[in-house]
C-alpha cells in the first residue's frame, strides 16, 4: 500500500474511531474527542486528496486510466460485488476539498454544538457523513458508488433532522431533502445500472473500456445528471437546498455546501467525460444551459433573499452553476476538438469548487456564530456586529469578498480563468459556440455583478450600522473553537486567492485524468495560461492595491494640517437621534433589484387595512406584508404535490376498512393477472 | 438643436465681475480656505425672501460660483453655514447641531436683518433669538432681504476672490 | 524601461489632471449656461481646503468607514497605472487586465457602499443600495464588451488590444468597434454616476446615488474621494480613448520626445472628450432611477451585437 492509500485508510479509521468516541465516552469528553478524531481524520484525508493530486503518474507519461495512484479491491467486505476503490487526481482533489472542510467544521462543531448538539446520536453520524463523502470520490466500482452516494445521504438526512424538535420547519425541510435526494439516487441507479449491464461489468474500468450505442450512452448520461444535478444544486431541482441549508446546523450546513453538493459536479465529470468519454455537443450545451439558468436564478433568489442562511444556500446554487457552466464548456469544447479552451474551463470548474469550497466554508461558519450569538437569521433583525462580534464580522468580510469575485478575492481567480476559456473557445467553436458563448459570458457578468450586490447586503447590512433588534444589541462573541474554526477556513481563503498559481497546476493534473495532455497553465507569481494568451497575477495585484492605498495615506498624514479625527454625530438633519428604525434593511436594500427583474422573480405583496369601527375612513391598523416566493417551487413544485395529494386522497376511497373488501381486492388483482398471463403468453 | 440656438443665442449673461470692496469683513479662518467656501443653506425661519435672493445670487447673472463658492447638500462637506431668519424655536437645536456637523475650521454667515437682530419679529412668541444667540456668527449681511450684490459682495470677503 | 517611465508618467498625470479635468467640464457646463465659472482650477482649490479640515468620526461608524476613502483612491490609482493611457507596456500590464480593471474599480464602489451602509443613515442605505443595483446592471455590457474587442486580438491584455488598434486603425470603424464603443460610452457614464444616471452636482437626497453614500464624509477622506472620483472618470474616459482611438500612444521603446508626444495626446484626448460630456449633460435631464436599467439593457444590447458581429463578420 502507498502514501495515498494508507492515508486514506488512516483518516476512514479516524472517522470510525471518532463514531465509536461519540458512542462510548462521557458526554462530557465526547464533544471534544469525537470533534478532534474527526478533524483529523479529515486532515489525514485531505493529506491523502493532496498526495494523489501532487504525485501522479502524469510524469512517467502513462495515459488517463493508468494514471490513479492508489487502488484496492475487497471482495470480502460487501457480499456479491465487493469494495473497489481508486483514487486518482481528480477524486484526489473532491477527497482534498472534503477533507479540509471536514476539518473547520469539526473544529467548529466543537464549540457550536455544546449546546443541545453533543447528543450520542449527532455526534455518531457526523463522522460517518464525512467518512462516505470521502469514499464517494473513491469509489471505482458501480455498487461502492452507489453504497457511497446512499450513506452520504441517509447521514447528511439525520443531520439536517438534528434540531427537528425545537423548529417545526426542520421537519419539513427534511421531507424535501429527503424526497429530492432519493429521486436523484434513483435516477443514478437507473443510469448506472444501464451502464453496467451494457457494458457487462461494474467495475468504473470495465465502463471506460465499454462500447454502448450512442442512444444507450445518452439515456446513462441524461439519468445521471438528472440525479447529480439534484445533489448540485441545479436548477430545477434545487427547491431542497434552500431550504434544508438554513435549517441544519451551520457546521453541517457548511459540510453540505462546501464539500456534498460538489459531489454532484464530480458525478457529471466522473460520468459523463470520464467514463463515457465525451459524447455528442448537445450533452454538454445541455449542463452549460442548466449552469447558467442556476447561476442567474440562484442569485437573483440570494439577492433579494433576507434570511442569511438561506441566501447562503441559494448563492451555492449559483457557484455550483457556474461550476456546470465550466464542465458544460469543457465538454462541449472537446466535443468541438478545441482541447487548449477544454482543458482551461475544466481546471477553472475545478478551481471554482474548490474557491467556493473556501468560502462558503467561512460564510455557515460565520453565519453559525451570528446565530449562536443572536438566536436569529433575519438580517432585517441584524446589524451592529461590527463592534460586538469583531472576528466574526472580519471572517464574514473575507468570506464576503471572495465570493462576490472582486480582486484581492478567490472566486475571481476562478472567474477570470472560466472568462479566459470562453473568450478563447469562441473562433473554432462554429454557430452554436458564437451563440452560447457570449449569453454564457453574459450570465457569468451579471451573475457576479448581482453576487458583489448580495454580499454587499448580507455583510453591511448585518454586520454593519446600528443592530435593529434588542437580540443583535446582546450579542456575545463565539467561543475560541469556533473562531479557530472560522480562522483556518479564512486563511484557506487568503491562501487561494493569494497564491492560486500553487494550486491550478495540481488541478490541471486532475484535468489531465479527463484530458491527457499538457499543463494549463504555468508561472510562479503570475498566472500564465499555456497554449492561449492572458496572464493575471493576484499576488500583485494585492500587493499594489495595498501600496496604493499607503501611498495615499502617507500623502493625507503629510498634507492634512489637522491629525485629530473630531468624533461627532451622525448627520441627522438637525432632527432628533437617528434610530435604528430609520436604517436601511436588507429588504430595501434589494428593492430596486427586486424592481428590475419584476417580471423574473414576481414578488408578492399585500396590504392588509383594517378600518375603525366607526368609520371606514379612519384606520386601525394596516398590515404590510411582502415575499418574494421561489418561483420554480410555486410553478413546478406546488402543482405536481397538490396532483400527488389528489391521488393520494382518492387512493383513501379505496381503503375503507373492511377486510371483506381488501379480499375481494385480492381475489380480483389475482385473476386480472391470470388474465393477463392467458392472453398475453 | 433648439436649445443649442438659445444658448448660441443668449451668450454669456454673467454680468463682469465688480471690483473686490477690500473693506468686506473676512475672518481670520477664512483664509485658511485659500479661494474655496462650501456653503450650507440653513433657513433657521425665514420668510423666504433672503432665499429669493441667494437663489440668484447663485444664478447665472451674478454667479457667485465663479469667486468659488458653492452651494453643498451636507454640512459635513460646508465650511460655511449661510443662516436665514430669526432662529424660531423649533430650528434652535437643528442649528446647533448643524453647526457641530460642519468640520473645522468653520465660518457662521447671518444672513438679513431677522438672522442679525430678529428684524420686524423681535420679541415674538415663537422667536428664540438672532443666530448670534445660537451659533457664534462670523459675517453679518445686512437687508430686508439683502440683494444678491451684496451677498456675492460678503461671500468675496470669504473667498478672497 | 520606456514603459516604466510611461506608466510613472501617466500615474502622475491622471493624479495632478483629473480634478482639472473636473474644473474644465464645470467651466464648460457653466459657460454654456451662461455663467462665467469658477475656472479650472477650482476643484484643486477645494481639494486644498479639504485637506486643511478636520476628519470626522461619526457615532457609530468604525473600520469600514475610515477604509473606504484610500482603497477607494487605491483602486483608483493602480488602474491608473495598468491601464493604457501613455504606454503600451507598462510594467503592470501582465499584472491585471481589462477584467482585472473592471473588477478593480467595482471593488472601489464596494468599498464606498459598504461605508455608506456602515454610517446607518438612511441616505447612505438608500445610495448604497443603488449604486449596487446600477453596479450589477453595468457589469454585464463591460465584459461582453470586452469579448467583444478582445476576439479580434485573441486575448484580453489592454496592451496588446491597443497595440493591435495602433497597428491597423482602420479596424476601429469597422461594426464591432462602434457598437462596442458605444456600449463602453454608456456604462463609462453610469460607472462615473454621470447625467442622465446620476447628477454629480444635486441637492436633493432622494434622487443622488454617489452623493448620498459620502454625505457623512467631512475633510481629508471627502477629498479622498473627490480626488478618487476625477481620477475613475478620467481614467475610463482615457481608456475609452485609448482603445478606439489610440493615436500618439507609445509603445515598449520609444524616446522621451514621444513619451512626451504621448502625454500632450492623451491629455488632448481626454479633455475634449470631458468637454463633449458636459456639453451634452447641458442637453439631458436626468433619467428616473427606474428607467436607468432600460439604458443600461440598450448597451447590453449592442455589446451582445456587437460579439455576434465579431464573429459573423470575421
Amino acid at each position: 500500500m502507498n502514501l495515498v492509500g494508507t492515508l486514506f485508510v488512516v483518516a476512514l479509521s479516524g472517522c470510525a474511531v471518532a463514531a465509536v468516541a461519540a458512542v462510548l465516552a462521557p458526554p462530557r469528553a465526547r464533544l471534544r474527542l469525537a470533534g478532534w478524531c474527526t478533524a483529523g481524520a479529515g486532515a489525514v484525508g485531505a493529506a491523502a486528496g493532496v498526495a494523489a493530486v501532487m504525485a501522479d503518474g502524469m510524469t512517467s507519461g502513462v495515459s488517463a486510466g493508468a494514471g490513479q495512484r492508489w487502488s484496492a479491491w475487497l471482495p470480502e467486505l460487501l457480499p456479491l460485488a465487493g469494495v473497489r476503490l481508486a483514487i486518482d487526481p481528480l477524486g484526489g482533489v473532491f477527497i482534498a476539498v472534503t477533507g479540509v472542510v471536514a476539518v473547520c467544521a469539526a473544529i467548529y462543531g466543537i464549540g457550536y454544538c455544546s449546546h443541545g448538539l453533543d447528543g450520542r446520536a449527532f455526534q455518531l453520524v457526523l463522522p460517518l457523513f464525512v467518512a462516505a463523502m470521502l469514499v464517494v470520490p473513491a469509489a471505482a466500482s458501480v455498487s461502492t458508488f452507489l453504497l457511497a452516494w446512499e450513506l452520504m445521504a441517509i447521514s447528511s438526512l439525520l443531520l439536517v433532522l438534528a434540531e427537528h424538535r425545537r423548529r417545526a420547519a426542520v421537519g419539513r425541510a427534511g421531507l424535501w431533502y429527503a424526497v429530492m435526494t432519493h429521486f436523484g439516487l434513483v435516477t443514478i441507479l437507473i443510469g448506472l445500472v444501464a451502464f453496467a449491464a451494457g457494458a457487462g461489468g461494474e467495475s468504473f474500468e470495465q465502463l471506460r473500456a465499454a462500447a454502448l450505442s450512442p442512444a444507450a450512452k445518452t439515456v446513462v448520461f441524461l439519468a445521471t445528471l438528472a440525479g447529480f444535478a439534484s445533489k448540485a444544486g441545479i436548477v430545477p431541482l434545487h427547491v431542497w437546498l434552500p431550504r434544508a441549508h438554513p435549517e441544519a446546523p451551520s457546521h453541517v450546513s457548511a459540510l453540505m455546501s462546501a464539500a456534498m453538493v460538489n459531489m454532484g459536479a464530480y458525478g457529471i465529470i466522473r460520468i459523463g467525460l470520464d467514463l463515457l468519454g465525451g459524447g455528442p455537443a448537445w450533452w454538454w450545451l445541455l449542463v452549460l444551459g442548466l449552469g447558467a439558468a442556476s447561476a442567474l436564478f440562484g442569485i437573483l433568489q440570494a439577492v433579494v433573499a433576507s434570511d442569511l442562511k438561506r441566501l447562503l444556500g441559494y448563492s451555492t446554487t449559483e457557484n455550483l452553476g457556474l461550476v456546470l457552466v465550466g464542465v458544460g464548456a469543457a465538454g462541449f469544447f472537446a466535443a468541438s476538438r478545441l482541447p487548449v479552451p477544454a482543458a482551461l474551463a475544466l481546471a477553472a470548474a475545478l478551481l471554482h469548487v474548490v474557491n467556493h469550497a473556501a468560502f462558503k466554508t467561512v460564510l455557515f461558519l460565520a453565519a453559525g456564530s451570528v446565530l449562536h450569538a443572536t438566536g436569529t437569521r433575519d438580517l432585517d433583525a441584524l446589524g451592529g456586529l461590527r463592534t460586538r462580534l469583531p472576528y466574526t464580522t472580519a471572517a464574514f468580510a473575507v468570506g464576503a469578498l471572495c465570493a462576490s469575485a472582486l480582486p484581492p478575492g478567490n472566486a475571481f481567480v476562478s472567474e477570470w480563468l472560466l472568462l479566459q476559456s470562453l473568450i478563447h473557445a469562441l473562433p473554432g467553436s462554429g454557430v452554436a459556440g458564437a451563440v452560447t458563448m457570449p449569453l454564457a459570458v453574459a450570465v457569468i457578468a451579471l451573475s457576479a455583478g448581482l453576487a458583489v450586490a448580495t454580499f454587499v447586503k448580507a455583510f453591511g447590512v448585518g454586520f454593519l450600522a446600528r443592530p435593529r433588534s434588542a437580540p443583535a444589541e446582546r450579542a456575545r462573541e463565539s467561543p475560541p473553537a469556533m473562531l479557530g474554526a472560522m480562522a483556518l477556513a479564512v486563511a484557506g481563503c487568503a491562501a487561494l486567492a493569494l497564491a492560486p498559481t500553487l494550486v491550478v497546476p495540481a488541478l490541471g493534473r486532475a484535468v489531465g485524468v479527463v484530458f491527457p495532455g499538457r499543463e494549463v497553465v504555468s508561472g510562479e507569481l503570475t498566472l500564465r495560461l499555456t497554449g492561449v494568451a492572458g496572464m493575471i497575477s493576484p499576488l500583485l495585484i494585492a500587493v499594489t492595491l495595498v501600496a496604493a492605498a499607503s501611498i495615499v495615506l502617507g500623502l493625507v498624514r503629510v498634507s492634512a494640517t489637522r491629525r485629530a479625527r473630531r468624533a461627532a454625530r451622525l448627520w441627522d438633519c438637525g432632527a432628533g437621534p437617528i434610530s435604528a428604525r430609520m436604517e436601511y434593511t436588507a429588504t430595501s436594500f434589494a428593492e430596486p433589484l427586486e424592481r428590475v427583474f419584476d417580471d423574473v422573480l414576481a414578488p408578492e405583496s399585500d396590504v392588509d387595512v383594517t378600518p375603525m369601527k366607526e368609520s371606514a375612513y379612519l384606520v386601525e391598523r394596516v398590515r404590510f406584508h411582502a415575499r418574494v416566493p421561489d418561483r420554480i417551487e410555486h410553478r413546478l413544485y406546488d402543482p405536481l404535490i397538490a396532483a400527488v395529494s389528489a391521488v393520494g386522497r382518492g387512493a383513501r376511497a379505496l381503503a375503507t376498512g373492511s377486510v371483506h373488501r381488501y379480499l375481494g381486492y385480492g381475489f380480483w388483482a389475482l385473476t386480472a393477472a391470470l388474465i393477463v398471463l392467458v392472453v398475453t403468453w | 438643436m433648439r436649445l443649442w440656438r438659445k444658448i448660441v443665442k443668449t451668450g454669456r449673461v454673467a454680468e463682469p465681475a465688480p471690483l473686490r470692496d477690500p473693506d468686506a469683513p473676512r475672518p481670520g479662518v477664512a483664509a485658511e480656505l485659500a479661494g474655496s467656501v462650501q456653503i450650507r443653506h440653513v433657513d433657521a425661519g425665514s420668510c423666504n425672501g433672503c432665499e429669493v435672493e441667494i437663489a440668484s445670487a447663485f444664478g447665472p447673472v451674478y454667479d457667485a460660483e465663479r469667486y468659488g463658492a458653492r452651494l453643498v447638500a451636507s454640512p459635513r462637506h460646508a465650511d460655511a453655514l449661510l443662516v436665514t431668519g430669526p432662529v424660531t424655536r423649533n430650528m434652535e437645536m437643528a442649528l446647533r447641531r448643524t453647526h457641530d456637523a460642519v468640520a473645522e475650521p468653520r465660518l457662521v454667515i447671518a444672513l438679513g436683518d431677522c438672522a442679525r437682530n430678529c428684524g420686524v419679529f423681535v420679541g415674538a412668541y415663537g422667536v428664540a433669538g438672532a443666530v448670534s444667540d445660537v451659533v457664534p456668527v462670523d459675517v453679518e449681511v445686512p437687508g430686508c432681504p439683502p440683494e444678491p450684490e451684496v451677498i456675492v459682495a460678503a461671500l468675496r470677503g470669504l473667498t478672497g476672490r | 524601461m520606456s514603459g516604466v517611465v510611461g506608466a510613472v508618467l501617466q500615474v502622475i498625470v491622471i493624479a495632478v489632471g483629473s480634478p482639472l479635468l473636473v474644473g474644465v467640464m464645470r467651466q464648460v457646463r457653466a459657460r454654456l449656461e451662461g455663467r462665467a465659472g469658477a475656472g479650472i482650477a477650482q476643484p484643486w482649490r477645494d481639494l486644498r481646503k479639504l485637506m486643511r479640515k478636520e476628519a470626522i468620526a461619526p457615532h457609530g461608524t468604525g473600520w469600514v468607514f475610515r477604509a473606504a476613502p484610500p482603497l477607494l483612491a487605491g483602486t483608483a490609482l493602480v488602474v491608473a497605472a495598468v491601464v493604457p493611457l501613455v504606454t503600451t507596456a507598462s510594467p503592470l500590464d501582465g499584472v491585471a487586465d481589462l477584467f482585472a480593471v473592471t473588477a478593480l474599480l467595482a471593488l472601489g464602489s464596494v468599498a464606498l457602499a459598504l461605508a455608506a451602509l456602515d454610517t446607518g443613515t438612511a441616505f447612505g442605505g438608500m445610495g448604497a443600495s443603488r449604486e449596487m443595483t446600477v453596479l450589477a446592471l453595468v457589469e454585464p455590457t463591460i465584459l461582453v464588451s470586452i469579448f467583444a474587442l478582445s476576439i479580434r486580438v485573441g486575448s484580453t491584455s489592454l496592451g496588446s488590444i491597443v497595440t493591435a488598434t495602433v497597428e491597423d486603425p482602420l479596424s476601429v470603424i469597422s461594426p464591432v468597434s462602434v457598437l462596442a464603443a458605444v456600449a463602453l460610452a454608456i456604462v463609462t457614464i453610469a460607472e462615473t454616476g454621470r447625467i442622465p444616471v446620476d447628477n454629480p452636482s444635486t441637492h436633493l437626497e432622494l434622487t443622488m446615488i454617489h452623493e448620498a453614500m459620502v454625505l457623512e464624509y467631512a475633510g481629508p477622506d471627502l477629498a479622498l474621494i473627490e480626488w478618487a472620483s476625477a481620477m475613475r472618470l478620467s481614467v475610463l474616459l482615457g481608456l475609452l480613448a485609448s482603445l478606439f482611438f489610440p493615436l500618439g500612444i507609445s509603445g515598449a521603446s520609444t524616446g522621451a520626445l514621444a513619451l512626451l508626444v504621448s502625454v500632450i495626446a492623451l491629455v488632448v484626448k481626454v479633455t475634449l472628450m470631458g468637454a463633449l460630456l458636459a456639453a451634452g449633460e447641458v442637453f439631458m435631464a436626468k433619467l428616473r432611477l427606474f428607467r436607468v436599467p432600460e439604458l443600461l439593457a440598450g448597451s447590453f444590447l449592442l455589446a451582445l451585437l456587437a460579439v455576434a458581429a465579431s464573429f459573423f463578420l470575421a
